[in-house]
């Protein structure tokens, strides 16, 4: 039987938790170092015991085992075979425990590359990440138990959730979202790793947690994009983000690793805002924990909140340990993280830097207060309130205008300080690209004050950084007389962490395009169609060619053909569908979409006559929705060229070069 | 390690973790009306479904709440595109007709819906053995902080809303509420139950 076997290696990891728990501090306080190389092992034991379990569990799926409970409550032999290895993190438990293997995959990754570092760093930050496993560990053995035996044996199960088995994004958007959001575990463990080791003064921890927050970064940054386009595809109203308490779980931590990205610049070169970067490391940790926190107990109403039970109250005492130990260590520390550097000017890219922090935590803040204010509301006057769109768009709207323009001011501006030539030099050529794109804007018919004001941002930023890429082409091409892809290449690995910078910033233009252009012109009309039928929106015509209906392994599927006209003629086919499951009295709206680079033409089976005789069909048409889709793409190969390891330098040292002219054009050596 | 300013610290996070717990004791799925408890908002509604006899109303006839004080009021707010109306409407009907004589009036309320939608529907369902009104405009619905349909509303003797039940009643709740607020209701020399107009 596969389920008491696994349930059995979860249950020998915890002493294996608590042995290396217990013997990492015994170890390095009694100088017993030969003990070190046992800690570290104990995560990896950790890890293959999960990773027994996990695929334990995808064969009880596959098999269809449902003596094991997790698969009797989402398997169904009528599943497809991809939709029965995902839900594998469909429910509560099964996401648990994959929770619980990345969380080991990264701790022995993290251990193995760094094994051989002398100090205690290492050992604590072990010890850090051995102790949140341990907290997983329990969840497994007791309230979130995958495995638990059931008996009588049913036949068959329900299988997923419905939403869960309707699109394939639900096998991309979760495992992102879980490689994101466990990740930020990583630079919190080397936080405390430093703040319990006392090398919490020297950058060390720094230079090791910010290769490892950009690889969260990176997948959490995709997670989220692609819990839009899921949230796109699937749930038929056109929208991609509402706010709901889960998508600000995803992007609360978000906000705070983006800030800390940039602040640790200025703590590596600069000595400045140690005590802020070590907060913001534990922040995200603890908004992670939080946002968990607040799916998976049911505290808050959500869309995406899953069944609570009595888990609720371990993940409670959890927070509080988290939030507890982590004010402890950084109150405690706080003399330890004093600033060494200074500002010399405030036109500097300091300054910039500085004012991003700001607005990045004053953004995060608001959205937290605005996902909390329902619980304090009741808790403070009694009442219940709910607090929607409205709310986040006018708080947050602002600071996203400011963060457009100081991803366009920032990288303009030099380092310590700027003199007003070069201010003039930097800071004037990209007026053109915000004039270009606010005329553009107008002459689009886009009338509301912060669309027109996001575009000229977006405008004035693209060009500042495109043209920080072009400055450093042009001067590769003078100065060694490369061709262009060899310039770029040499540019891009000379300075990964720069240019990757400034790639992501322009996805997230792109991105930030793509939602200012469908928000700002989104066209919308319903119509009750007999077959044959036409219905113009925005400048497209569609016709109804006919309802029909089908069966398919798993689901029964109504849907509408409609043809996309063009001057008479028809240029292609959607076909907007109804899918209905068996365990589930709703159908599921499958909305089909027509993508173009200019937009999207989105069509909703709203309702459908039995007969055939007639479907009602919302057709949404918005401007540039895929350029957000896009700009995620690109804002990912922006954070894997910064995680990139740096090419060895002659002298064998594997930092990255410090890029000293920074006044005017920036020319990186490499070596012949 | 400076201890004091841990301590402090640690404190900070006391307030949130009481929050959080405090919130264990919430559902935040639970929709509450500020009605139950307070006057029933008053209405004036026109009949456009009869009802059978003896429960009938003639079409047009205009039901005012405070015409109905000292006696308790069932009003249920229903649509022909509800599908939840369509299970609670035996029930309703049933229990109102075995009502008749007793100082209880049952009403129905058209929200959002033709009239010949909501008259088709009553005949498709068999009759509806109370009147009902319509609501133009959806005022009465608005005064009654409608959440959806089918809600119905439990009106005592003094005009107060005693009880309100989102989503279809069931056939012995609805009794039991029903007989509560009429042994509530103060005893009348004249024994049997007065209608306001017959």
């Amino acid at each position: 039987m596969i389920g008491p076997f696994a349930y059995d290696a979860l249950l020998i990891a915890l002493p294996i938790l608590v042995l290396g728990i217990v013997l990492a501090p015994v170890a390095v306080r009694t100088g017993r170092r030969e003990w070190i190389p046992v800690v570290y092992s104990t995560l990896y034991t950790n890890f293959l015991l999960v990773s027994t379990a996990t695929v334990a569990m995808i064969v009880a799926l596959v098999t269809h085992d449902f003596s094991v409970s997790y698969v009797a409550q989402v398997g169904s032999r009528a599943t497809p075979l991809f939709y029965t290895v995902i839900s594998l993190w469909g429910a509560l438990e099964g996401s648990i425990l994959f929770w619980a293997w990345v969380l080991a995959l990264y701790g022995s990754v993290v251990v193995w590359l760094n094994r051989n570092r002398p100090g205690n760093l290492i050992p604590y930050t072990a010890l850090a990440l051995l102790a949140v496993s341990l907290f997983f560990g329990i969840l497994l053995v007791g309230p979130a138990n995958p495995f638990h035996p059931v008996f009588p044996i049913p036949a068959d199960g329900p299988g997923p959730n419905p939403l869960l088995q309707n699109h394939i994004l639900m096998g991309v958007h979760p495992p992102l979202l879980y490689l994101g959001y466990v990740g930020m575990t990583v630079p919190f463990a080397f936080a405390v790793g430093a703040m319990l080791s006392g090398e919490v003064a020297r950058d060390e921890w720094i230079k090791l947690s910010h290769r490892w927050t950009l690889v969260s970064w990176g997948f959490l940054s995709a997670a989220i994009i692609a819990g839009m386009w899921w949230s796109y595809e699937v749930l038929g109203w056109g929208g991609y983000w509402a706010w709901d308490p889960v998508e600000n779980a995803s992007f609360l931590p978000w906000l705070t690793a983006t800030a800390y990205l940039h602040s640790m610049v200025l703590q590596e070169r600069r000595g400045m805002l140690r005590l802020w970067n070590v907060n913001l490391v534990v922040g995200t940790f603890v908004l992670t924990v939080l946002g968990t926190f607040l799916t998976r107990s049911g505290i808050i109403s959500s869309v995406h909140a899953f069944t609570v039970g009595v888990i609720g109250y371990y993940f409670l005492a959890f927070i509080a340990l988290v939030l507890i130990a982590a004010l402890v260590m950084v109150a405690g520390n706080s003399d330890r993280l004093r600033t060494s550097g200074r500002m010399d000017s405030a036109a500097s890219r300091e300054t910039v830097f500085l004012l991003n922090n700001l607005f990045l935590t004053a953004f995060m803040f608001t959205v937290l207060i605005g996902t909390l204010f329902p619980l304090i509301a009741e808790a403070i006057r009694g009442v219940k309130v709910s607090v929607g769109a409205p709310f986040f768009n006018r708080m947050t709207l602002p600071m996203i205008v400011m963060l457009l323009f100081l991803m366009g001011v920032g990288p303009a501006l030099p380092w310590r300080s700027a003199t007003a030539a070069e201010m003039r030099s930097k800071l004037l050529p990209p007026l053109v690209g915000a004039f270009l794109f606010c005329v553009g804007a107008l002459v689009a018919g886009a009338r509301n004050f912060y669309g027109v004001v996001a575009f000229t941002f977006v405008g004035y930023a693209a060009v500042a950084n495109l043209r920080e890429y072009w400055i450093g082409l042009r001067a590769r091409r003078n100065a060694h007389g490369e061709g262009w892809a060899t310039a770029l290449y040499r540019l891009i690995r000379g300075n990964q962490r720069r240019y990757g910078g400034y790639l992501a910033h322009l996805g997230l233009l792109i991105a930030a395009l793509g939602v200012a252009g469908s928000s700002s012109f989104r066209r919308e009309r319903e119509m009750t169609m007999k077959p044959g039928d036409t219905l113009t929106v925005a400048g497209q015509t569609i016709r109804l060619k006919g309802v029909w209906g089908r069966e398919e392994v798993q689901r029964s599927v109504i849907g509408a053909t409609v043809e996309v006209l063009k001057n008479g003629r028809v240029v292609g086919v959607i076909e907007p569908r109804m899918n209905y499951y068996p365990t589930s009295d709703q159908p599921v709206p499958t909305p089909q979409v027509r993508s173009t680079i200019g937009g999207d033409l989105y069509l909703t089976l709203m309702s459908f006559d039995p007969n055939g005789a007639h479907a009602t069909i919302r057709a949404i048409v918005q401007p540039l929705v895929s350029w957000i889709w896009f700009g995620g793409g690109v804002i990912v190969l922006g954070a894997l060229i910064g995680m990139l390891p740096a090419r060895r330098r002659p002298n064998g040292s594997l930092s990255e070069p410090d890029v000293v002219p920074v006044r005017g054009a920036v020319v990186v050596e490499t070596a012949p | 390690m400076n201890w004091k300013r841990s301590l402090i610290a640690a404190v900070t996070a006391v307030p949130v973790i009481l929050l959080f717990a405090w919130g264990f004791t919430r559902d935040p799925g639970e929709i509450p009306s500020p009605l139950p408890g307070h006057a029933a908002p008053q209405f004036s509604l026109d009949v456009f479904a009869p009802g059978q006899p003896p429960l009938s109303r003639p079409v047009g006839d205009t039901v005012r709440l405070a015409d109905l004080r000292g006696q308790v009021v069932v009003l249920n707010f229903w649509a022909s595109w509800c599908g939840a109306c369509r299970e609670e409407h035996t029930v309703l009907s049933t229990t109102a007709r075995l009502y008749t004589g007793r100082p209880v009036h049952f009403l129905g309320v058209l929200y959002n819906d033709s009239l010949a939608a909501g008259e088709a529907w009553i005949a498709e369902m068999g009759g509806q053995s109370y009147p009902s009104m319509q609501d133009p405009g959806a005022r009465t619905a608005i005064d009654y902080g409608l959440y959806g349909v089918p809600e119905t509303f439990f009106i005592d003797g003094d005009g107060r809303v005693a009880y309100k039940q989102l989503g279809p009643v069931t056939g012995v709740g609805l009794a039991h509420i029903v007989d509560s607020l009429i042994a509530a209701l103060p005893p009348k020399p004249a024994a049997p139950a007065t209608k306001s107009r017959s």
